[in-house]
């Protein structure tokens, strides 16, 4: 593993989703994987953190102000019925503590229900292993992927979106370095070739939802063994 | 402080979207007219003691309220009400967990109802950033100052969402209302994404200088 990894000497990370992806995660229209891929990110980034509470408190307000609909009494029966005389659950019970060493934010931790060294790699081409993140439909597929020091993959570019999270190390491409934290969004204008630091293997959450298009010489030669 | 709230439940009409009881509240409190500082006594109310007139209170003005977004959301009248039990249900045992310092009551319920949406509606599940994960990075000083006005300034925030251009107003209110993202807002309007990704920016920038506590 590359650099440490743990939480607060982390700077703040400096890619970063668009308004957009981070109101779609507000409003609750991000699908699973997206709100994965920006629930972690926001875990590492507490400037997204702090906008997508603004976009909670938009919300708030729009609820506040909207038209009415007449409610009928059956459904005030129903939830009288339901609340009983209990008292509610205050809190969770109390869950152990995770160790301090971890490398996946909450989000994709509890969704995986394993920390990194829990995970199943598929071995793709040398350097470059991936793990499948299985979500419930919506349109982003989610995968992570370890990639070894200073490995390069091939160009490439996409139907859709593709978003990186960057878990551990780091890698850079034509538009930038990118570190712990970052998130690089490239649509389909976006052809790179990103290479992982030379000083350790780089471990990315990858949300696409388009398939992956090899642009570079060797794509022919490529396209017909990987799978991404 | 005389229960004025309960007794507007009982002369306002179980079931009305409860404008009336709200004025009677407003009238006794006119700094509040806007905000919401009458909803959370409710909220309280009901989790120091399980106060059932304070929570049918919060049902009158919230699940009308509730019905409506999931109705805009795509639901149907039978099902928006049984989403609207599970939120209203889940105001009643979470009450404890809402704290006024950090969130205005309509903001707390909208997390919950958007979250319902998503679990019933959709049957997808919605990751969460978790306050408590060691993993989190915290927010430096200078974004820890910027701290989200609470409940008595929900006023303001309201007056500066009526401010905005109303093609801004209306974008927001598709966002959250639509369960579409911006991308297909953009296409469903016939908008440019790049106009729409700017209104976006415009309206969220302009909201947020007033969510802002001064110093």
């Amino acid at each position: 593993m590359g650099k440490t990894v743990s939480g607060s000497d982390m700077p703040c990370p400096s890619h970063h989703p668009d308004e957009g992806l981070v109101m779609d995660y507000a409003t609750g229209a991000a699908c699973e994987a997206g709100s994965l891929i920006l629930a972690s990110h926001m875990t590492l980034c507490p400037r997204c953190r702090s906008l997508a509470e603004a976009c909670d408190v938009v919300g708030g307000s729009l609820l506040a102000e909207i038209e009415p609909e007449p409610v009928s009494k059956r459904c005030l029966l129903a939830v009288l019925a339901g609340i009983g005389d209990r008292r509610g659950a205050a809190s969770d019970p109390a869950r152990p503590r995770p160790p301090a060493d971890i490398v996946l934010p909450a989000p994709l931790r509890n969704h995986l229900g394993t920390d990194l060294n829990g995970v199943a790699w598929r071995r793709v081409m040398p350097g470059i292993e991936e793990a499948h993140v299985p979500t419930c439909g919506g349109r982003f597929k989610g995968r992570l992927m370890r990639i070894a020091a200073g490995v390069a993959v091939p160009r490439h570019t996409h139907d859709g979106v593709e978003m990186t999270l960057v878990l551990a190390g780091g890698f850079s491409d034509e538009h930038g370095r990118y570190y712990r934290g970052d998130l690089s969004v490239s649509g389909p204008e976006i052809d790179h070739a990103p290479v992982v630091d030379a000083d350790g293997e780089c471990v990315c959450f990858v949300a696409t939802d388009g398939p992956m298009k090899l642009t570079g010489p060797v794509a022919r030669l490529f396209s017909r063994f990987i799978r991404f | 402080m005389p229960p004025m709230w309960r007794m507007s439940w009982l002369v306002g009409g179980l079931l009305m979207p409860l404008n009336g009881a709200m004025s009677d509240i407003d009238a006794s409190t006119p700094q509040a007219v806007d905000g919401d500082l009458p909803l959370s006594r409710l909220v309280q109310a009901v989790a120091e003691s399980r106060d059932r007139s304070a929570f049918a209170s919060l049902f009158a003005y919230f699940a009308p309220r509730i019905k409506a977004y999931l109705m805009r959301g795509g639901a149907d009248a039978a099902t928006a009400e049984e989403i609207v039990q599970e939120v209203m249900i889940a105001i009643w045992r979470r009450a404890e967990t809402f704290d006024a310092a950090q969130a205005t009551v309509s903001t707390w319920v909208f997390t919950i109802a958007r979250n319902k949406r998503i679990d019933l509606l959709r049957r997808e599940r919605r990751a969460e950033v978790d306050p408590d994960d060691p993993a989190l990075v915290p927010a430096p000083e200078e974004l820890a100052d910027v701290r989200i006005a609470a409940g008595q300034d929900a006023g303001r925030l309201q007056a500066a969402m009526r401010g905005l251009p109303e093609e801004q107003h209306e974008l927001l209110r598709m966002a959250y209302f639509d369960d579409k993202p911006h991308s297909a807002i953009a296409e469903a309007s016939g908008l440019p994404l790049g106009t729409v990704k700017s209104r976006i920016r415009l309206a969220l920038a302009r909201l947020r200088k007033e969510m802002k506590v001064e110093h």
